[in-house]
């Protein structure tokens, strides 16, 4: 039992950070139709950038997070929507497509060319030990993860439903042409998502590379898990999201010491499978409505 | 048709003014991306160190080295397809590539095409296939495995083990070739976990250690894995000894690894630590000129090189066959070549022998705390 529920936290932490780059994937699909296939790599470049801060300007880690994360907002954010989103949308999502397909290859080899093919120490958030937790030891680590995971998508959700600039942006990913109507600026909500979307990568950037060390094949792993993750919780739902990258984080580390192993990356595919066949709208989405 | 004549007649005399018959044609060929670009570039640098060493001595009697570099990609496809270039380009001997896997599928074209490749592979089973043209640069995993679990059983001490292993050609050899060694010694291995290579999530792998309850781990992964099984084992707070073989405790691990890689010990068959001033010597030069710690890879691309010229001066001739033979049997000391800077023997199948420590990670270093004598002597 303790072995069981060591696994659930540990997937639940690796999970959270799924579920934060999920949420970024589905928020601008609902607002721009725009399937971002870089995801994966704007997660890992967050943290390159991070590094460069740290090794070339000096910096310590505490600010050089905070530059990477404005250089982040910045570039995967405006200037991903104004270089590459809006030439590329007027002429359908599948141009769309194979832009961030390509992006992702730049974002790839750009990294692998101007810092290094090898991967890189990233440090720890928090100092490392097991918390007691119920008479079970539970890594303080993943604890941690998992809190600032929650914070964020508890104050995403707090933003979007509690506020007006939230609700401004559910009326844009609802029904653009009745929002313009109303007043809204959607051009500026719209934009305003691909901010989110970077900030949230960025966390998840700083989250995932202790773990996964900094390397720039990082984004083939977590773009594929958060694609499969926000299509199992449901495209169109928030929390469908947070859900499908919790379930998958759990799912995978219970397979690998249940199951097989060798067979633990399979095992998300087989769910995206069963979930297209028999709920294609996703465990928690709904089979019409967009929101977000 | 003339100018198709024409056309010919140029590329074979650019093709000609290319390939200088008094050149002695060395191509690496390693993985520079891929899970094993840590190896890969560690064993070119060092390789292009000795290269440019020799080269400014006059080459190998008289004759320059000329080499080119191809990435693997850590793939043995590739790796197949980028030996089979480098054989079309005439080599003399081909250097590279250091994962089992891919040595296991391109070892076959340099065999066919009679060109000597020494390699970093480690995997028992690449020696044991009658190749009377590949060589190795460090020790099997035959040699290395009874080792460890002596060090379990004498020094450690333990009873009960647990085993990360990568599931690839490298990891399959070192994981039977452990359970071997440890029923040898009566060892009893209470958890036996595969990972796959390039895998960055841990965290289920050492929940089982930790509920095997085993007295010690044996990591056994290519280097970035094993930065990172380290760091979910601090992650996770295990305490019980973990224990590896050279790249466990490599520069890079402990680098990647940071604190997580303090108090990690086990059998180090070769590093750019061990107490030789040849070796530190070259650690420091190497270190100047590529602005990084080099690793024992670069000491085998290093000693490879070194190995070719010296065979090559001792058999008079830039006769590649000859080398082959030549190599099976030959020792080769400092004495004879500073540039391999430490005394190593070859056998009638390409194995090595030499020296090999025991070292342990104190304060983000390796520490080498005892050298072992080699097991025999050559010719």
């Amino acid at each position: 039992m303790q072995q069981f529920i060591q696994l659930v936290v540990a997937g639940l932490a690796t999970g959270a950070i799924y579920a934060l780059v999920a949420v970024g994937f589905m928020l601008i699909w609902q607002t721009s139709q725009t399937i971002n296939f870089a995801q994966g790599e704007f997660v890992m470049v967050p943290a390159f950038f991070a590094l460069a801060a740290m090794k070339f300007g000096g910096l310590s880690f505490g600010a050089s997070l905070l530059l990477a994360l404005v250089v982040s907002v910045v570039l995967l954010g405006f200037v991903f929507k104004f270089v590459i989103v809006n030439p590329m949308l007027k002429h359908g999502v599948l141009p769309l497509v194979v832009s961030t397909l390509a992006l992702s290859i730049f974002l790839k080899e750009a990294v692998k060319e101007s810092y290094s093919a090898e991967a890189q120490p990233f440090p720890v958030l928090w100092s490392a030990g097991d918390v007691d937790v119920l008479g079970m030891a539970v890594s303080s680590q993943s604890l941690v993860i998992l809190a600032v995971a929650i914070i964020v998508v508890t104050g995403l959700q707090f933003f979007l439903n509690r506020t007006r600039m939230g609700r401004c942006m559910q009326a844009t990913a609802q029904n653009p042409a009745v929002a313009r109507i109303l007043g809204i600026p959607i051009e500026r909500m719209v934009l305003l998502t691909f901010v989110i979307n970077a900030g949230l990568v960025a966390i998840a950037s700083f989250l995932i590379s202790p773990i996964y060390l900094a390397k720039f094949t990082n984004g083939e792993t977590l773009g594929q898990v958060a694609f499969i993750a926000a299509i199992v919780g449901g495209f169109n739902q928030v929390r469908g999201a947070i859900a499908g990258g919790l379930i998958l984080g759990v799912v995978d580390n219970l397979s690998a010491v249940y199951l097989s192993a060798q067979y633990r990356s399979a095992i998300p595919l087989f769910m995206l499978i069963g979930v297209i066949l028999f709920r294609p709208e996703g465990l928690l989405g709904r089979r019409t409505e967009r929101t977000i | 048709m003339k100018w198709i004549k024409n056309a010919c007649a140029a590329g074979i005399v650019a093709a000609a003014a290319c390939a200088n018959a008094q050149d002695v044609n060395l191509p690496l060929v390693v993985e520079l991306t891929g899970p094993g670009a840590v190896s890969g570039t560690n064993w070119r640098d060092g390789a292009l160190m000795a290269i440019d060493e020799v080269n400014a001595k006059g080459g190998i009697m008289g004759h320059k080295i000329v080499t080119s570099v191809s990435d693997t990609q850590s793939n043995p496809g590739v790796s197949r397809a980028q030996v089979q270039k480098a054989i079309d380009g005439e080599p003399y001997a081909i250097l590279g590539p250091i994962f089992s896997g891919s040595v296991k599928v391109n070892m076959i074209l340099a065999q066919q095409a009679e060109i000597p490749q020494f390699s970093g592979g480690e995997a028992a089973e690449l020696t044991q296939q009658g190749n009377p043209y590949f060589f190795r640069t460090s020790f099997g995993q035959h040699a290395v495995m009874p080792r460890i679990a002596n060090y379990f059983a004498d020094t450690l001490k333990v009873k009960t083990v647990a085993m990360v292993w990568v599931n690839n050609d490298f990891g399959k050899g070192g994981r039977d070739g452990f359970l071997k060694a440890a029923a040898a010694r009566g060892l009893k291995v209470v958890a036996d976990i595969s990972t796959e290579q390039g895998q960055v999530d841990f965290a289920a792998d050492v929940v089982k250690v930790k509920n095997s309850k085993a007295d010690a781990l044996l990591v056994y992964l290519n280097e970035e894995e094993s930065a990172r099984v380290l760091r979910e084992a601090r992650k996770q707070a295990v305490s019980i000894p973990i224990i590896g073989e050279t790249n466990l405790l490599s520069q890079k691990v402990i680098e990647l690894a940071g604190d997580a890689a303090n108090g990690v010990k086990g059998y180090v068959s070769l590093s750019t630590e061990i107490p030789v001033p040849a070796v530190q010597d070259f650690r420091a030069k190497f270190q100047k000129r590529f602005n990084y710690l080099p690793d024992h890879n670069a000491l085998k691309g290093y000693m490879a090189v070194y190995t070719v010229k010296y065979a090559t001066q001792k058999q008079g001739k830039l006769d590649r066959k000859l080398l082959a033979k030549t190599m099976h049997g030959l020792t080769i000391s400092p004495n004879d070549e500073p540039g391999i800077l430490l005394e190593t023997t070859w056998d009638d199948k390409g194995d090595i022998d030499r020296v090999s420590f025991l070292g342990e990670v104190r304060n983000g270093k390796q520490v080498i705390v005892q050298t072992l004598p080699k097991l025999g002597a050559g010719k």
